[in-house]
């Protein structure tokens, strides 16, 4: 360890670990401290990275040059695209992982980059000059000095865990919180909230019947999460998941336990994620349904570990067990350990800048659920820009930051930052705007050439970048240009299920069709083979992105036309323009909001929750327009 | 920043007349008036209750300009929600160029077109489309105009076209929550419903867009065309029409340079009277010109009235009836024929009965506009086509082009999203399709957050592992 860093990251999760990794990359010297150097990115919740949305932000931070894709690949035990039914736009990828090879592999790459220390300690506070953080203090009773902090505390902050009645300080299962930063960013004048989240029981493969349960196997085909080729230099045995229900005798055992719940005598206050929720929670919310899916996800190539979503509780662990009994295939588990609730502190993202550099000192950045966001993919995507800020802060260099039509962490800081968060915020397609603009199979055209830009995307990725859009365009303008003859084609059509031509015409008409693929050709058409042959790297994927652009091109064009007309208010600036509460014009709550946030646009300014079309127009109108 | 600086503005219409006003608004409003009126009982404005009325004298230091009559208005309490003060003085335009000489050397300027109400909203008095309809209001010059504008300034439109967002976030809410959730334990919406959803929203917005052309008439005038030569005797009848001459409203210079409007109010209809060159065949190079002219003022208007004179040959009302017949769109527009000049025709009978061309729905008049025969059955006539009478206190009328033209786009989604759930295509261009509908529709009312949706999903649904 030096005696001072460019940028210390408080913290080595999904958030740490890519802030520490994209910083070091940019040239900074950076010190990464962790508790505990065997827990590197661990997977503390289900042992899965994307699925819908989450696998977008994981595809976006391979194609930035960050690792969490890369890390996926090595690591998965089974990967499936989600949604293959649907439009691109909603195509996802997600891997089950073996927890402890993820970990492993993180670890590998944390130590194998250059600039990159490592230091196994707790943070207990921070250092300040002039209203500037210039490093941290360590339980060790160390003072490491720093041109920048990330802290990416996740649930460590004060955090507290719940069985039934029993509660236990702990960042996670088994492991202590993260005491004194809290307290110290409080004093300073940190607006401090409290969260709720919770994970359920792990249970032994070896005390459930699987033959009654429906089995759901990965697909073997060329999607993966990074946009490298060659990186995956072990491949483990695949696993399956397994499905089943609840029924009401499982509920009616679970709902016995209630006057012990946490959840219910009040113990627990904060906040919990809606769209998660505990077993619990559903059964009072929606009483009038008698059974709930449950999913069985395998949390290891070799472990009999299965983690079973959809079980969150925070019950008494007794109450758990009898409860999962009752579960067809369940009658004899054995739990390794019980689920639980945690509560922790996170500071309101509205207290962020875009480049998540708090306002209230300098050259602090947070990352990760510290911001009130829950999942690996959100953290490490935050954990990502924020890393990339700090170096480029500490450079002079301007910073970096990404609009809400380019991708989908543009949606989520803008989100942090903008309308702050009253749950656990977790990324959804339904927050982007542009859903049809952020696709899976587009994340490296979008992002690779403005990483490269900034000395974070490798040549490689560069190289293999412009290669796909060379071959993409090639395809595409065959397609525009060659002429099918129904002759030679028919039978192709047919087999496919679609009616055959009656005249001759464009073949990229025919890729129109639904049920019509590029690839089916490969053997009719022979000028369209050698093409195909001639791709060197990833040509399904190419295909793939070629075909996106020729089947949804109306849809993509008529969404970057709306884009395109909205980004005028996003042109706007409006930084230090108004003393918003001067303006008796805006709505009480406008004016309190407005002046909170100091939205950079009027574009950002309309999404502030609490200021109307109205209160919009009125900075309109006042700014001559 | 809100401007301060207080303005003043004549508010009555000018020229003479009894009595004019002349309005003041802004911080100083009041105390401007103390330095320039002088209270019979010598009290200070400025101190004086809000909504009190006051006699006195304006003056312009010395010397007095006018007895005038002086309310008070106090912040918020006012049109604007900025201390005001309405002058009413006597009517002569001097006196009223000489007090607005003496407000501005006292301390205020002259207003801008559109200050006042847009103070209004500045100070939050009234919301963007209200200003908009005061505009029409102010402007209206009709009864039917009067009645949209009126409704339109209380919500009505907004009230419709939030009441379908509201049902079309319900629709886009189900759909999002099989996109996000479509891996979970979620219930998917019924199709059948979304369906029959979607074709009623259709109908609704069709609808919508269908009354901007009532909505256009009745702000703008129903379009009528006249077709008839120079000499047929058109102002004659139009005057005939409305019993004096005085009456016409205005001479707007039409978009062509020789085509002449005049609107017209007829039993609280406004019509706009479009002055056409006649149709009769012709070698002149110039004058063809101005026939095509004709013909496509004729495609534009929403009833085209021939005027002829009965005392022609019957051979030329026929080529007349002839040429019209090749322009006008029946379904969308109505032809009356008006044949003119009977007090000098003989045998109007006769004469019918020799027309040819006419089709059933047509209607044949003869009337003589200088001894103003049947021209009051004429403007029933006209009343009747445009049947403004069914108009009713909650029907909704877009008159607004912006609107319009939102609305149509609006159509456009909610046909793709129709279209869609026919050829069944994935449901994310469904979505795509919904959220356009919305972000159009949300021009109107306001826009839609995401959050609005998810805010939804979690109220209504059962979701989550």
């Amino acid at each position: 360890m030096l005696a001072e860093y460019d940028v210390i990251v408080v913290g080595a999760g999904h958030a740490g670990c890519e802030a520490a990794t994209a910083a070091a990359n940019l040239g900074s010297s950076v010190l990464l401290i962790t508790m505990d150097m065997n827990k590197i990115a661990q997977m503390s919740c289900n042992p899965a990275i994307g699925g819908i949305a989450k696998g977008q932000i994981v595809r976006e931070i391979d194609a930035l040059g960050g690792y969490t894709g890369i890390v996926t690949d090595r690591s998965s035990i089974q990967f499936r695209m989600l949604n293959r039914s649907k439009g691109p736009a909603m195509w996802s990828p997600r891997a089950q992982c073996d927890r402890m090879v993820f970990s492993a592999e993180w670890r590998r790459v944390v130590e194998n980059t250059d600039h990159l220390d490592m230091w196994q300690d707790a943070v207990v506070g921070l250092l300040f000059e002039n209203e500037k953080v210039v490093g941290v203090k360590t339980k060790l009773g160390i003072d490491i000095k720093s041109k920048s902090v990330v802290l990416t505390n996740g649930t460590f902050l004060n955090g507290l865990m719940h069985v039934g009645r029993k509660q236990e300080m702990g960042g996670r299962s088994s492991e202590p919180a993260s005491l004194g930063i809290s307290e110290q960013l409080k004093s300073i004048g940190f607006e401090v909230g409290r969260m709720k989240t919770g994970t359920p029981a792990r249970l032994d493969a070896r005390s459930i019947d699987f033959s009654v349960m429906k089995r759901q196997d990965g697909e073997e085909d060329f999607h993966q999460f990074s946009y490298l080729t060659n990186h995956v230099d072990k491949e483990l045995i695949q696993r399956p998941c397994y499905i089943t229900y609840t029924n009401p005798e499982v509920h009616s055992e679970l709902e016995l336990g209630f006057e012990e719940s946490p959840m219910y005598d009040g113990t627990i206050q904060s906040t919990g994620p809606r769209y998660c929720p505990s077993i619990e929670s559903k059964l009072t919310t929606f009483a009038e349904k008698k059974e709930h899916l449950l999913f069985l996800e395998p949390e290891g190539e070799t472990t009999h570990e299965y983690y079973i979503n959809g079980f969150s509780s925070s019950l008494a662990w007794d109450i758990q067990l009898n409860g999962l009994r009752k579960v067809p295939g369940l009658e004899n588990v054995k739990m390794y350990r019980p689920g639980y609730a945690i509560e922790y502190d996170y500071f309101a993202p509205t207290q962020l800048f875009h480049t998540l550099e708090t306002k209230l000192i300098e050259n602090l950045f947070f990352a990760g659920q510290i911001n009130g966001t829950t999942g690996y993919e959100e953290a490490g995507a935050q954990g990502m820009m924020a890393g990339i800020n700090a170096s480029l802060k500490v450079q002079n260099r301007d910073p970096f930051t990404l609009k809400r039509d380019e991708a989908y962490i543009g949606v989520l800081i803008d989100d942090l930052v903008t309308k702050g968060v009253d749950e656990p915020y977790r990324m959804f397609t339904s927050r982007a705007e542009y859903r049809i603009l952020l696709r899976q199979d587009d994340a490296d055209v979008r992002l690779t050439p403005r990483a490269f830009e900034l000395g974070l995307a490798s040549q490689e990725r560069m190289d293999l970048l412009t290669e796909k859009i060379e071959f993409r365009n090639k395809l595409i303008d065959f397609c525009k240009e060659f002429g099918v003859k129904p002759k030679y084609i028919n039978a192709v059509l047919e087999d496919l299920g679609t009616s055959p031509l009656k005249q001759g015409m464009k073949f990229y008409d025919v890729i129109l069709r639904p049920q019509v693929h590029i690839i089916d050709f490969i053997d009719t058409i022979l000028p369209l083979r050698e093409l195909l042959e001639s791709i060197p790297n990833r040509r399904d994927e190419i295909v793939e992105a070629a075909e996106v652009l020729i089947k949804y091109s109306g849809y993509i064009e008529r969404e970057k036309l709306i884009a395109d007309k909205l980004i005028r208010l996003e042109r706007i600036v409006i930084t230090d323009r108004f003393d918003y509460t001067s303006l008796q014009s805006l709505s009480t709550e406008a004016r309190q909001k407005l002046d909170k946030i100091k939205p950079e646009t009027i574009g950002q300014a309309s999404r502030i929750p609490g200021v109307s079309p109205s209160d919009i127009n009125v900075l309109l109108v006042l700014m001559g327009r | 920043m809100i401007d301060q600086s207080t303005i003043c503005a004549i508010s009555t219409a000018t020229g003479h007349g009894a009595i004019a006003i002349i309005r003041l608004s802004g911080e100083k409003a009041l105390t401007i008036c103390d330095q320039i009126f002088q209270s019979k009982t010598n009290k200070l404005l400025s101190e004086q209750k809000a909504n009190t009325v006051h006699f006195g004298n304006l003056m312009d230091g010395e010397e007095i300009v006018d007895e005038v009559l002086l309310t008070v208005f106090k912040a918020p309490y006012s049109y604007t929600g900025e201390n005001s003060a309405e002058i009413a003085c006597h009517g002569a335009p001097y006196i009223q160029q000489r007090i607005l000489q003496v407000l501005l050397k006292a301390g205020a300027r002259m207003a801008n077109p559109g200050e006042y109400t847009q103070r209004a909203f500045l100070n939050g008095k009234m919301d963007l489309s209200q200003a908009e309809a005061v505009a029409d209001l102010i402007a209206s010059s009709s009864a039917s105009a009067h009645k949209v504008a009126l409704q339109q300034m209380r919500g009505g439109f907004s009230n419709e076209i939030a009441n379908l967002r509201g049902r079309l976030l319900h629709f886009i809410s189900m759909i999002e929550l099989e996109l996000d959730f479509g891996e979970e334990d979620v219930e998917f919406a019924d199709r059948t419903q979304l369906q029959a959803l979607v074709n009623e929203i259709e109908n609704i917005i069709n609808k919508l867009v269908n009354s901007f052309e009532l909505g256009n008439a009745i702000k703008n005038g129903v379009p009528v065309a006249i077709v008839g030569n120079t000499n047929v005797g058109k102002s004659t009848l139009l005057n005939a029409l409305l019993k004096e001459d005085k009456a016409i409203v205005s001479d707007i210079e039409g978009t062509t340079r020789d085509v002449i409007e005049d609107t017209i109010n007829l039993g609280g209809v406004t019509f706009r009277f479009i002055d056409t060159a006649g149709i009769r065949t012709t070698l002149d190079k110039i004058e063809n010109m101005g026939i095509e002219r004709t013909f496509q003022k004729m495609r534009q208007a929403q009833i085209v009235m021939l005027l002829i004179d009965a005392n022609r040959p019957v051979d030329m009302l026929n080529e007349s009836i002839a040429k019209v017949n090749e322009t006008i769109d029946r379904d969308q527009q109505k032809l009356i024929v008006c044949l003119n000049k009977i007090d000098l025709c003989k045998d109007t009978e006769a004469l019918s009965k020799q027309l040819i061309g006419l089709n059933e729905e047509d209607k044949l008049m003869f009337i003589s506009a200088k001894e103003q025969i049947h021209t009051d059955e004429l403007a029933t006539e006209l009343l009747k086509v445009v049947n403004m009478d069914t108009l009713n206190e909650q029907d909704v009328i877009v008159t607004n082009a912006r609107h319009f033209e939102a609305l149509n786009s609006a159509l456009g989604s909610i046909q793709r999203v129709n279209d869609g759930l026919v050829n069944m295509i994935p449901t994310d261009f469904l979505a795509q399709d919904i959220r356009e509908c919305l972000h159009f529709l949300g021009e109107i009312t306001g826009n839609i957050s995401t959050d609005e949706v998810l805010g939804n999903i979690f109220k209504n649904f059962c979701i989550g592992k």
